[in-house]
């Protein structure tokens, strides 16, 4: 078997990547579900029916996928410069405490200006929690994956110390949670029922802005120059480690966002389980999306209606919803595998 | 009797043919030189002969049996040995490890090093080859090595030695040595096949030479019928003729250099108190055996290292604390020695390469923020067209590029701003001669505009038809830059190996 690149990748080919790995991923999943004994195909389309069957349905993955629209494109921007942010996580939960200390009554602002503070907060808390790693790996080249990873476990016992001592709501009958935030920082509901909010048209125009700023920006090009060839870029007079830094609080703060929009959005104060691991499954979104940050969008829908649907199934056939977990990873490798074989051809020896 | 032949090799790289029917064939005892620029075939034949590739057709017969394709160990077993251009040995072992390394069964319970040692140390002496088995050969030197590399092969059993391009990384005097030991080894009934592109050496150590172009042999002639300019033409296909260079009075001083030192990661000195002054009109060219310090000289002058004590003058202000950037800016034009990592970034589109250096000026972003891509792809348009670079368009990838066409790119980056200040190091290695002269001429036309230009090479040739002042390198250590007329090649190679010669 040999491997060699190839020398031009047609767009057809880039484009069908992902969705042919989605395939393979089912697929291979479907071995799982034939084994708890479900029919296939049944299985399947349970999982489709619960994550778009109803309007209900729709509305859960829509909401589900916000978060991981920023912590995707949080992941994208940071792996684009090749600065591998694996702790949008901690930065998530550095956002949504941010959210809720300055948004519990400290600081009082008319709505139009209280969502907007909260957003602005949340990102800052993000972007300086990964100020952290991002210095340690420019001053003293400390490796960024073993700093970001490690540090959501500290954010999360820090919060976790917050809500039981310091920021604990003394009306909520002694559970760990923090006060609910004020009317004004709610970001409002978009239809009448369900809840689907504000934060979806935030995360879009996120998703615009960070395209805009990678296609026509100084900045763009230098974190795309960083990341194709640090050497070239710095001979260019690229400046490496401003560009890295800058690239990390852009990370950090979307990812900042992400915590802001899920407490000011949906649950409105803080506790522990406020997240069930969006900031890793951003990598897999970022990965799905191939760093792209307006394909981030559809990757975070996908990956998002895997999730609601897998839990509607689970509750319908004896399928446990650790199936979508599975499906996430298994379409992740897949996708790694697909991107390689745009950019190699594989040929077996005769 | 024919050692080796090939017979109708064929070898096809997707759509481009490498090796196009190839026949050859090498006497015992006789030392073949394989002739052609980059790209002409020359190594994918002898990595076929080496069973690192199959053929597509064709076979080879050595000593007329028929050499099992795509297996090194058949090569090696048919007495075939290939000493590589970058040498394969690890510097923290000894000769004699390096030597009987991968010969020795996994299962041997220890090394059985006195019969090595034997075996060496007669081959060693019936070949002239002195060497110490228990040196580290990460102390050797450059020429040392490649001897052991040679020894490697023997105690393999080779008869026949491939040799690609061995006299790149030798001074003159070292390779005056190496001709010696081929031809005691020939001498002894071995044969040999020598890779170059370099004419004169080719000349004056083959008994035969095949000139290869395109994946075809144009000829094969007695050497001693051959001369240099037939055999430059049938190498090339035309007639290329390099630009000579024209006497001119030098300008003003451009940089100066003023007792500059730099620092390497581990703290030794890889500039050692550097003076130099370079004048408008003028090139000077750094010679020296690669590693001496040229790759820190480069560093400190393209403003990637800041860490150095000494001055840098352009035009008589300071240098200091200036970045890339800066010296761009300043007026400095920079044509790095390693085009593909630093002149280029591959993935990016030839229009965004080409603005890479100035991306915050007026004329390529709004208020430094926003590209202009109108701006920078008719900037693009430009110079592709300027300066002759074969390729689709602004938008296509670079790295899709030709080693030629790269080398334009950066060139047209670093010389259409019009620096006064050119660092231009080893701006030719590699390239085709068509490319060869382009470059030379690109340089000479800057140095007429009043130019000033620092060359770093490894190639004494390149250097001494090129420069009006030339200076060696060792160590650290900068020579006087002296015309060049002044100075022979045998004191320049004297002077690359660390003799001190005295101006007179």
């Amino acid at each position: 078997m040999q491997i060699e690149l190839r020398q031009h990748t047609s767009l057809l080919r880039i484009g069908m990547a992902p969705i042919s790995a989605i395939f393979a991923a089912l697929i291979l999943c479907s071995a799982l579900i034939i084994w708890a004994g479900v029919p296939v195909l049944e299985a399947y389309a349970l999982l489709f029916k619960g994550a778009f069957g109803s309007a209900f349905a729709l509305k859960e993955t829509f909401t589900r996928s916000i978060p991981l629209i920023f912590t995707g494109l949080a992941v994208a921007v940071a792996f684009r410069s090749k600065f591998y942010n694996i702790g949008a996580e901690g930065q998530l939960y550095a956002g949504a405490l941010a959210s809720v200390y300055f948004g519990t009554g400290l600081v009082s602002l008319p709505g139009y200006l209280m969502v907007p503070f909260l957003l602005l907060v949340g990102a800052l808390a993000g972007g300086l929690l990964l100020l952290v790693p991002v210095l340690l790996k420019t001053r003293l080249k400390v490796d960024e994956v073993v700093t970001t990873l490690l540090l959501n476990f500290v954010v999360l016992l820090m919060v976790s110390y917050l809500i039981e001592g310091p920021l604990r709501d003394p009306m909520a009958m002694g559970w760990p949670q923090t006060a609910s935030i004020v009317d004004e920082g709610v970001l409002p509901t978009l239809m009448s029922k369900g809840r689907l909010h504000a934060g979806l048209i935030v995360a879009i125009l996120a998703s615009v802005l960070i395209w805009a700023v990678m296609r026509f920006t100084v900045l763009g090009y230098e974190i795309k120059a960083v990341g194709f060839n640090a050497k070239g870029a710095e001979f260019s007079g690229v400046k490496i480690n401003r560009t890295v830094i800058l690239t990390a609080l852009i990370s950090g703060g979307l990812a900042g966002l992400a915590g802001v929009s899920e407490v000011a959005g949906l649950k409105g104060y803080l506790t522990l389980d406020l997240s069930p691991g969006f900031g890793y499954t951003g990598v897999a979104v970022a990965m799905l999306a191939q760093l792209h940050p307006l394909a981030v969008i559809p990757a975070a829908l996908f990956l998002s209606a895997v999730y609601v649907g897998a839990d509607s199934m689970s509750r319908a056939v004896n399928i446990p919803t650790y199936i979508a977990d599975v499906l996430v990873g298994v379409s992740v490798l897949a996708i790694l595998v697909s991107v390689m074989l745009t950019r190699y051809r594989i040929k077996w020896r005769k | 009797m024919s050692r080796l032949s090939f017979k109708q090799i064929t070898k096809r790289f997707g759509s481009l043919i490498a090796n196009d029917s190839i026949s050859l064939s090498l006497g015992e005892g006789e030392i073949m030189a394989l002739l052609g620029e980059n790209g002409a075939g020359k190594t994918t034949l002898m990595n076929i002969l080496f069973g690192h590739y199959e053929a597509d057709e064709g076979s080879i017969e050595v000593e007329d049996k028929v050499l099992t394709p795509g297996s090194t160990e058949a090569a090696i077993q048919a007495g075939i040995g290939m000493v590589h251009q970058h040498f394969t040995l690890a510097d923290n072992l000894t000769v004699i490890e390096n030597i009987i390394l991968g010969t020795e069964s996994l299962w041997s319970w220890r090394h059985d090093l006195t019969a090595a040692r034997r075996k060496l140390m007669e081959m060693a002496e019936s070949y002239s080859l002195a060497i110490n088995p228990d040196a580290l050969v990460g102390s050797l030197s450059v020429g040392e090595r490649q001897r052991v590399e040679i020894l490697k092969a023997l105690y393999r059993g080779a008869r026949t030695l491939i040799l690609d391009e061995p006299t790149a990384v030798l001074t003159p005097q070292e390779t005056e040595n190496l001709f010696i030991t081929l031809r005691s080894l020939t001498a002894k009934g071995l044969s040999v096949i020598f890779i170059s592109h370099k004419l004169h050496e080719i000349l004056a150590i083959s008994d035969r030479i095949s000139v290869l172009r395109r994946g075809k042999i144009v000829d094969t002639i007695k050497t001693s019928e051959a001369s240099r300019s037939e055999l430059a033409e049938k190498m090339v296909g035309e007639v290329v003729t390099r630009p000579q260079l024209e006497a001119m009075q030098p300008g003003a001083p451009v940089l100066t250099l003023a007792g500059l030192s730099a620092f390497g990661d581990d703290k030794l000195p890889m500039l050692n108190n550097v003076d130099l002054t370079i004048h408008a009109h003028e090139i000077i060219g750094i010679a020296g055996v690669a590693g001496n310090g040229q790759a820190a000289l480069a560093d400190v002058l393209s403003g990637l290292n800041r860490d150095y004590s000494g001055t840098l003058e352009l035009h008589d202000k300071t240098l200091t604390d200036a970045g890339p950037s800066d010296f761009v800016a300043r007026g400095i034009g920079r044509i790095p020695e390693d085009r593909h990592v630093r002149g280029m970034i591959g993935e990016m589109e030839i229009w965004e390469n080409l603005i890479s250096e100035d991306l915050r000026s007026a004329e390529i972003s709004k208020w430094k923020i926003i590209i202009n891509r109108d701006a920078a792809i008719k900037r693009a348009e430009k110079l592709i067209e300027r300066f002759d670079v074969r390729c689709e368009g602004p938008q296509a990838q670079t790295k899709l590029l030709s080693g030629g066409n790269i080398q334009k790119l950066i060139l047209a980056r670093a010389l259409s701003p019009e620096p006064d200040f050119i660092l231009a190091n080893q701006p030719v290695r590699g390239l085709d001669e068509g490319a060869i002269a382009y470059v030379q001429e690109q340089l000479f036309d800057a140095r007429k505009r009043g130019a000033a230009i620092l060359l770093i090479s490894e190639d004494l040739d390149e250097l001494l038809s090129l420069c009006d002042r030339i200076a060696v390198m060792y160590q650290g250590n900068l020579s006087e830059a002296v015309p060049t007329a002044t100075r022979t090649v045998t004191e320049l190679g004297l002077m690359m190996a660390g003799q001190a010669i005295h101006a007179n």
